[in-house]
């Protein structure tokens, strides 16, 4: 994989920047490969709008934004809005069918709707929504390892949380396979 | 295992880079008054310092930060603070006192749009030129601009190194990009890190004049409280550090020697990177985060058999004149690229003789993007 770039975007309070920072770390320090990681986000602690990027690369990375990204994880109306228009043709693009109530749709795009928020509430706490995400992103892209995912979590979650945030991950990976298989 | 130097591989911010590079270098002295982009910097420090037995002070604004990293520098620690823009300006009439009593110490400016509060939370580069000329009077200084979470550890080490070398402020110029940018950092064991200490009298204490120079045109210097006679002050002063305020040779001997120890030594200073440079027709000039881009517009004009290339300016005070007037010699066009309305230009101004320059300034807090820059080394070639 030469470039390999990720969008996530969603509300603040929905772990976006986390789920960036899990993705880059688990491509970086558990596959040898580079990874660069920014985020935006409001001045509101929550319920703002939130973005996290991350450019995964076996080589060096220069430009450390995203220009056009391979894949994306929406996660409110407001980010599908502004963003899934930016999709790389033939991009993947997975959204919250319970955050995102009217998902236009984009060209070329491979859409995954991925109730991340239902999926986390039924494995315990809603605010596991993100390791959902990345569980599925795993699953579809393929960008980086799950064994590298899982080691990343558990060293970028609170302690005494990981089994939680594990689980989240398992649940989305699982829901991811189960529509790749469809 | 020593918690100073936390040896090991990590994803992190460049920021929390920075204040570890710090660590590493020796900083036992943080003072500094919280700051967007440059808080990470503060908030890392408060936590870390406990642990190696340093000090860390919130200050009730940025006058006073820096204030008591000059004394504690005057003290003998290495001290640093962190700000932004606004902190910067702040900061400047204390950064010619640190100038003109010769106290070692690091500034840290990661850089936000200005004019004053302007973009607290997005990138620029706009106080490039306030870095060099921010406070009255002339001085030679060092500024390091990182372009990359690492270099913010390895140029934070540096600029350590620098200001204790030549007993002179030195600044990490970073900006948000950076300062907030995740990637991989590597710290090295202790004993592959170099440090440089300042250098200390030998001589008996009745006997030491605080500035008086060596060969080198450095003085040694004693630390308060070791029983050494040591009278520090802005007004200018003779080798004992007595004001002599109307007598014109002290104050032109003085002020020379404030300058010529750092442009005597500017080549040890001076750090460039070069891409592609040797046939280049085109050479993109740029540093910091820019200099990602430049990179990698300049991959992609070679892919498409441009002949472009790149000089990153690692460090951009003192600014590398002579790498820069070799450089027009040789190319047919030169491209800079800053986040400012043009700083740097005119420093590549001064010193280019031959080449056609165009000038590619981004605002607004956004990175050029590879694209733009190839777009402009095509426009004239």
């Amino acid at each position: 994989m030469s470039r390999y770039e990720i969008r996530f975007a969603g509300l603040g309070g929905q772990g976006i920047v986390r789920a960036g920072v899990i993705v880059g770390s688990a491509a970086a320090l558990f596959e040898g490969k580079n990874a660069a990681n920014a985020q935006s986000y409001g001045p509101e602690a929550r319920g703002g709008a939130s973005k996290s990027e991350v450019i995964i690369s076996d080589g060096e990375i220069d430009y450390p934004k995203v220009e056009e990204p391979d894949a994306m994880v929406l996660m409110s109306q407001e980010a599908y809005d502004k963003y899934a228009k930016d999709l790389k043709k033939g991009g993947i693009l997975i959204y919250d069918p319970d955050m995102v109530y009217d998902p236009k749709p984009v060209e070329g795009a491979r859409v995954y709707a991925i109730p991340a928020t239902r999926i986390a509430e039924e494995s315990g706490r809603k605010i596991v929504a993100n390791m959902v995400m990345i569980g599925a992103l795993v699953a579809i892209t393929k960008a980086i390892d799950p064994s590298a995912a899982k080691k990343a979590i558990e060293r970028n979650v609170p302690k005494g949380t990981e089994e939680l945030n594990l689980r989240a991950f398992e649940k989305g990976y699982e829901y991811a396979l189960g529509l790749l298989k469809r | 295992m020593r918690r100073d130097v936390l040896t090991g591989s990590y994803f992190t911010l460049g920021d929390i880079a920075c204040a570890e590079g710090a660590l590493a270098a020796g900083c036992r002295f943080f003072a500094g008054y919280p700051i967007t982009p440059a808080t990470e910097v503060a908030e890392h420090m408060a936590r870390r310092m406990p642990e190696v037995g340093g000090v860390y002070i919130q200050m009730e604004d940025e006058i006073a930060s820096i204030a008591s990293v000059i004394g504690a520098s005057y003290a003998g620690l290495k001290a640093m603070t962190a700000t932004s823009g606004p902190g910067f300006s702040l900061m400047q009439e204390n950064i010619g006192l640190a100038v003109m009593t010769e106290a070692p110490l690091v500034i840290v400016n990661v850089m936000r749009g200005g004019p004053s509060t302007g973009q607290p939370t997005r990138g620029g580069q706009q106080d490039v030129m306030q870095a060099k000329w921010g406070s009255h009077g002339d001085y030679e200084i060092i500024a390091f601009a990182p372009s990359s979470v690492q270099e913010m550890f390895d140029l934070t080490i540096e600029a350590f190194n620098c200001s204790e070398r030549f007993r002179c402020p030195a600044f990490v110029l970073a900006d948000e990009n950076v300062g907030h940018l995740r990637e991989k950092l590597v710290i090295p064991e202790p004993h592959e890190i170099k440090l440089v200490e300042r250098k200390r009298p030998k001589c008996d204490p009745r006997e030491y004049s605080p500035f008086k120079p060596d060969e080198d045109l450095i003085p040694p210097m004693a630390h308060f409280g070791e029983g050494f006679r040591f009278y520090a002050t802005g007004l200018t002063h003779n080798e004992r550090g007595l004001p002599r305020t109307v007598d014109p040779e002290v104050h032109a001997k003085l002020v020379r020697r404030l300058n010529e120890k750092i442009r005597r030594h500017a080549r040890e200073i001076i750090r460039v990177e070069k891409l592609y440079l040797d046939d280049a027709d085109v050479c993109v000039i740029a540093y910091g985060i820019v200099s990602r881009s430049a990179a990698s517009a300049v991959r992609l004009a070679r892919e498409k058999g441009i002949k472009a290339g790149l000089l990153k300016l690692v460090t951009v005070w003192p600014f590398p004149n002579e790498e820069v007037l070799r450089i027009s010699e040789g190319v047919k066009r030169i491209i800079v690229c800053e986040m400012n309305e043009g700083q740097i230009l005119r420093e590549v101004e001064r010193c280019n003789k031959c080449s056609r320059i165009s000038f590619l300034p981004k605002l607004g807090g956004e990175i050029h993007t590879p694209r733009e820059i190839l777009s402009a080394i095509k426009g004239g070639s």
